[in-house]
């Protein structure tokens, strides 16, 4: 048998090596169609993968394999003193694409960046409703309609963004797929022509990959853009073949027919990794699971309550339990991709004897509790009853009575919020913009205590760092702040951090330059494949 | 003739009535705002949920909405798709041939090898043919599609490497669609192997969606043939010293055709329900995966007008099938 596979695995060598000889095209096996081509106008990772990654860019770009910002459009931008002027200088020479559907006469300007926000801003702007239905969910949903205060053109390659208060994770915002950059020449063409809808069926932008045609539910194609300012792309051709069934998606892999698919079963991945044509990427997800005390309710009030409860639970257990291994615990409340993560800190060790004692010492006795469960499966928790039962396991070791309670998923989130809820909630967090803000502020501050603060933790230490980080305007500076938070959550235990989940990439052991992106975007600039 | 062909159109038109209405209530019936869900915007200022409700007519009365409804759908109006805004009608007409492609090679095969395995059962009655043919076609008609599909490509094309995966053709092929039917459009565009792509492409979809038609098929034509060959007229001819293959071929089949062809008439109402399914294994862009994708994708107006336009089809095949049947059999005609 071993020898047939070997022979089998060897034709499909051949046939694929046959098969790139006369043209370099890169297969994904896409999980899903794109909702449409205008990253603005949508939420989901698959329609920015299918639209922000290939064709367009921003003004600025997050780094390839983390959650820092570097230029893009943008060649350089200044910020006032006061942190409220943010003053764009775009990159010169740069090119749209020429397709079939367009020939775009000038290069990127002033007029385009405008264009592109604006349209997303202003109720009165000619674009802001011409998709009918269509609205401009992450531009609202990153609160950027209260946030700004003018966007002006200073000359044509200069832009400068005013905002009404201070706004550190503003840069990382605009690195989002929704705040991608389209040629108001295009645009204004369609308008002229009465085809506005065009804009989201045939996208034109600045980046690596020129759109060539859709054929829905079924294939994307792309074109290497030639013109592209950062260069051509080793591929000639690009090509989405969606297929939305996990075990087909990977059949597709194993039988040569695409080099890359996101989102594996399982059940597959150790398969997968054993297959000598196949290689496997895998890193930390860009999220967080955790068990929230109530800080404010005794005994959870106890520092030495919660450190005890802390080193009672087998996190390991859990994780080979509940995730197969395909995740690992976590000791920070961010993740270990995300920037000012400190991995200098040590995590609470599995020690139950000691447990016990320290919960004597604190004269506690015979406590009982309660732990919520939620009913949802989520990225970073595959199965809370099953995590809250293992724990419970772990609790009666030292002592400590668990009844798992559980509620429907809306009212979870929202009895959960409660600031005298009792007992202590199993939830976690994804990260939308890589900014540690949008984990150590949203989850932990004071003001998000009776919100999404589900220990009710408020400390000044704690806060104070947050919120000098959130108005520093220097990374280096915020880095430093958020490593010192992250001490001050470690020491204060609010949480039992649980794991980060894995993200899971397998590929054609000859693609090259394939880098995982923390942000859970598949982007294809740069990706070779070898023979 | 005349006279059957209105008496079906006369339960025919009522059916569609019937089934419009229920397609016009789905949106109005679903737990949901209407509106939100149509527009598919989910969050919405009072202004702009009227200015919304005003576009889609609903703030007139439920009867002028419904005729309004039908008056479009009769115009070939069956609304826009809230993902795509194109209009359901040419999404349907664009991947209608996909299915129908699909469809015919699935129902050629079951007849093409359901009707002569049910012959042989027949005239070798309680032999081990008939038992291992009879064996197999019960455990064709119970097989779960998704399980069958997927373990055709994980042995076929996943160990054995004999078939592509999915899809309708290699994505190495690149040509206009000329007629949507892929096997036509691959030899119109010349190129070298596009054909054989495409033909290679089309078998595991095609024995995963044509098993179940095949199981019945040949379970009907065995019994129809037992029945034929019961009767007089055909111990006659073999009395009077035909060959076999003249008694079975000519005598008996003919008769024993005509409940076979209402057989496969039925089964081109299952087989759309099992395109669902297979398609979806596949990947193959047909009117089923279309339907599932707008199901997760909340397309409400798709799945609204792609429902009524199914069951539209799914009424005139019948009607075709039943004239068919009158055109083969005059007594039902009365």
């Amino acid at each position: 048998m071993k020898k047939l596979t070997t022979l089998f695995a060897a034709t499909a060598l051949a046939t694929l090596m046959a098969g790139s000889a006369w043209s370099k095209t890169f297969v994904y096996c896409s999980e899903g169609s794109p909702e449409g081509f205008d990253p603005g106008l949508y939420t989901a990772g698959t329609t920015f993968d299918a639209s922000a990654h290939t064709v367009y860019n921003r003004l600025l770009e997050f780094k390839k394999g983390t959650t820092e910002t570097e230029p893009g459009l943008a060649e350089s931008w200044t910020i006032s003193d006061d942190g409220l002027e943010y003053t764009f200088k775009l990159r010169p020479g740069v090119k749209f694409q020429t397709t079939e559907f367009f020939t775009p006469t000038r290069e990127l300007n002033a007029d385009d960046v405008i264009f592109s926000l604006e349209r997303q801003w202003k109720p009165d702007h000619p674009w802001h409703g011409y998709v009918t239905g269509g609205s401009w969910e992450y531009f609202a949903g990153m609160g950027l309609p209260d946030v700004l205060e003018s966007i002006e053109k200073v000359d044509d390659m200069t832009v400068k963004i005013k905002l009404k208060r201070k706004e550190a994770p503003f840069l990382a915002n605009l690195a989002m797929p929704f705040a991608s950059i389209m040629s108001k020449e295009y645009a204004d063409k369609l308008q002229a022509d009465g085809k506005m809808n065009q804009l989201n069926q045939m996208p034109l932008g600045t980046g690596p990959f020129a759109f060539v045609g859709y054929q829905q539910d079924a294939v994307i194609r792309y074109k290497a853009n030639p013109d592209y300012w950062g260069g051509k792309q080793k591929i000639d051709d690009l090509v989405f073949s969606i297929t939305t069934d996990a075990a087909v998606r990977y059949q597709k892999l194993q039988a040569g027919e695409c080099h890359l698919m996101p989102y594996p079963n399982a059940a597959d991945v150790e398969a997968m990794k054993a297959d000598p044509n196949l290689k496997v990427m895998e890193q930390a997800g860009l999220n967080v699971a955790y068990l929230a005390y109530n800080t404010t309710q005794p005994p959870f009030d106890k520092l030495e309550v919660r450190k005890a409860l802390n080193k009672a639970i087998n996190k390991q257990a859990i994780v080979d339990a509940v995730f197969q291994g395909q995740a690992t615990t976590a000791s920070n409340p961010i993740p270990p991709t995300m920037w000012s993560y400190d991995d200098t800190i040590a995590d609470d060790t599995y020690e139950p004897e000691v447990a016990k004692k320290m919960l004597e010492d604190a004269g506690v006795k015979d406590l009982s509790m309660k732990i919520w469960a939620m009913p949802v499966a989520r990225p970073y928790m595959l199965n809370a009853r099953r995590t809250a039962e293992l724990m419970q396991a772990d609790f009666a070791k030292i002592g400590v009575k668990v009844e798992i309670v559980s509620y429907e998923w809306a009212e979870y989130l929202e009895k959960s919020k409660a600031k005298d809820r009792d007992g202590a909630v199993i939830l976690g967090w994804t990260g939308d913009n890589g900014d540690p803000d949008n984990f150590l502020d949203t989850l932990l501050g004071c003001d998000a205590v009776g919100g999404n603060n589900r220990a009710q933790w408020c400390n000044k230490e704690f806060d104070d760092l947050v919120t000098k980080a959130k108005e520093a305007t220097d990374v280096a500076e915020r880095t430093k702040l958020y490593q010192q938070a992250q001490a001050v959550f470690k020491r204060e235990a609010p949480w039992a951090t649980l794991d980060h989940s894995l993200s899971i990439v397998p590929m054609r052991k000859n693609v090259e330059g394939f880098v995982q992106s923390p942000l859970g975007d598949f982007a294809f600039d740069g990706v070779d494949i070898v023979e | 003739m005349f006279r059957f062909l209105l008496g079906r159109l006369a339960v025919l038109i009522p059916t569609f009535i019937g089934v419009s209405i229920i397609a016009f209530s789905f949106i109005r019936l679903l737990p949901g705002d209407p509106v939100a869900l149509l527009s598919g915007e989910r969050v919405m200022s009072p202004e702009r949920h009227a200015e919304i409700s005003h576009q889609l007519g609903f703030d007139r009365p439920i009867v002028v909405q419904y005729l309004d409804y039908l008056w479009g759908v009769l115009h070939g109006d069956f609304g826009l798709s809230i993902v795509t805004k194109r209009p359901v009608i040419d999404q349907f007409l664009e991947l209608f041939p996909a299915t129908v492609e699909l469809s015919l090679c699935a129902i050629i095969f079951a007849v093409v090898v359901g009707i002569p395995a049910g012959v042989v059962a027949a005239i070798k009655r309680g032999s081990i043919f008939d038992q291992i043919i009879m064996g197999t076609a019960l455990v064709g008609f119970s097989m779960p599609i998704f399980w069958w599909g997927l373990l055709l490509i994980i042995v076929v094309s996943g160990m054995l490497q004999w078939t592509p995966v999915s899809g309708r053709i290699s994505l190495m092929f690149f040509f206009p669609s000329v007629t949507g039917f892929m096997l036509v459009d691959s030899l119109l565009s010349g190129q070298e192997g596009a054909f054989q792509s495409a033909f290679s492409h089309l078998i595991l979809p095609t024995i995963v969606l044509g098993t179940i038609p095949l199981a019945v098929i040949a379970r009907q034509t065995r019994s129809a043939m037992l029945e034929v060959l019961s009767e007089d007229y055909v111990r006659t001819a073999r009395a009077k010293g035909l060959p076999t293959f003249r008694v079975v071929g000519i005598h008996a089949l003919r008769n024993a055709m005509i409940p076979v062809v209402t057989t496969i008439g039925l089964q081109i109402g299952v087989m759309l329900a099992g395109a669902i399914l297979t398609e979806t294994i596949f990947s193959w862009p047909g009117i089923g995966k279309w339907m599932v994708d707008s199901v997760f994708r909340r397309d409400y107006a798709v799945i609204q007008g792609g429902l009524l336009i199914i069951a539209g089809v799914i009424m005139l095949v019948n009607l075709a099938v039943d004239l068919l049947y009158g055109l083969i059999n005059p007594r039902i005609r009365h």
